[in-house]
């Protein structure tokens, strides 16, 4: 019998791929986004809002990632940003592999906002590496408070958490103060943004952190 | 289940260290597994049987060991361990702390039954 010693990170090949999509995104002076989130917390209304925002200010693409169709990519498409779909077939997460193959087929030359909507997964993405600058988590109201403390990778990674459907909670059995806190517990320095994206409030807030961030990395 | 993907990429770095005649002769692969890393053992143990079954690395048993989620307060200087992955330190709750472990995936080693070989 002989024992071969490995000591290697199992997910190193993802995390190689993930690097040179950093250094992609570097030498094209784009500043990349994660976000993460469960199904139907409000992902792509965020960044409809989020890019009416942004339109005027600078030029933005996306990266869509579903299990399938793409309905989430002509949602984007309407508001004339460059986008492309990936369909993972089944698969519950992005990985580096996947961005690069997208890299493929959208012209960064120009663009300084690169967006990238994770499939809706509080699990799975928050292990791969996609060669972003920061993850954004987002959970609403109607998924209740006790999230951060059920799925922590996905808050321990995170940069920022926005907590959308803000207009809902006279209506659901979510308390904000011990959403906040749990998800603080998990990261102590997540900034934490409110916003509805029917009433189009903390967007401008969000919006504001999100070009701060990318002014600081320039 | 990432435990999936997890697995396949398990398989490839073994693929990768190991010459491909010998891997028939891999019995044993240990894998090092954070507490909160969000993986489930049994899930990734189903996962790895499932996809070498009918290979060359039918043979091997994947095994997994557990680590603690563990930080180092910086500002007490001590390290305390909790179940939930909390940014805190156990001793005096001060949260300016560094996770030293319990979020880790490493392939820690691969073993192989020698058997005779023919010169």
């Amino acid at each position: 019998m002989s024992i071969i010693t490995v000591e290697r990170k199992v997910l190193e090949k993802n995390d190689e791929l993930a690097a040179r999509n950093r250094e992609v995104f570097r030498s094209d002076g784009v500043f990349v986004v994660n976000m993460v989130s469960s199904p139907g917390s409000g992902k792509t209304s965020i960044l409809e809002r989020t890019l009416e925002y942004l339109k005027d200010s600078l030029r933005a693409a996306v990266i869509e990632g579903d299990v399938q169709t793409d309905l989430d990519a002509q949602r984007v498409a309407k508001l004339g940003v460059p986008v492309v779909q990936i369909i993972t077939n089944g698969g519950c997460h992005l990985e580096a592999n996947l961005i690069q193959d997208a890299l493929g087929t959208i012209n960064l030359k120009g663009i300084q906002l690169l967006i990238i909507e994770n499939v809706g997964n509080l699990v799975c993405p928050a292990n791969y590496d996609l060669g972003e600058n920061m993850k954004i988590v987002v959970a609403s109201t109607t998924e209740g408070d006790d999230k951060p403390l059920k799925y922590p990778g996905m808050f321990r990674n995170a940069s920022a958490l926005i907590i959308n459907k803000i207009d809902l909670l006279p209506y659901v059995d979510c308390h904000l103060e011990e959403l906040k806190s749990n998800a603080l517990r998990i990261n102590p320095k997540l900034n934490v943004f409110e916003t509805s994206c029917t009433t189009k409030q903390g967007i401008a807030e969000w919006c504001t952190w999100l070009k701060e961030q990318m002014a600081s990395k320039k | 289940m990432h435990e999936l993907s997890i697995a396949q990429n398990i398989v490839e770095i073994i693929q990768q260290r190991i010459p491909e005649l010998e891997w028939n002769q891999v019995t044993a692969v240990r894998v090092r597994i954070g507490a909160v890393a969000g993986i489930v053992p049994d899930s990734l143990k189903f996962s790895f049987q499932a996809i070498t079954a009918e290979s060359a690395l039918c043979n091997a048993q994947l095994s997994t060991e557990r680590v603690p989620f563990r930080v180092h307060c910086r500002t007490c200087n001590t390290n305390t361990e909790n179940e939930d992955g909390f940014a805190m330190c156990g001793e005096c709750e001060s949260t300016d702390i560094q996770i030293l472990s319990g979020i880790e995936m490493h392939i820690v080693e691969i073993e192989l039954e020698e058997t005779a070989r023919v010169i």
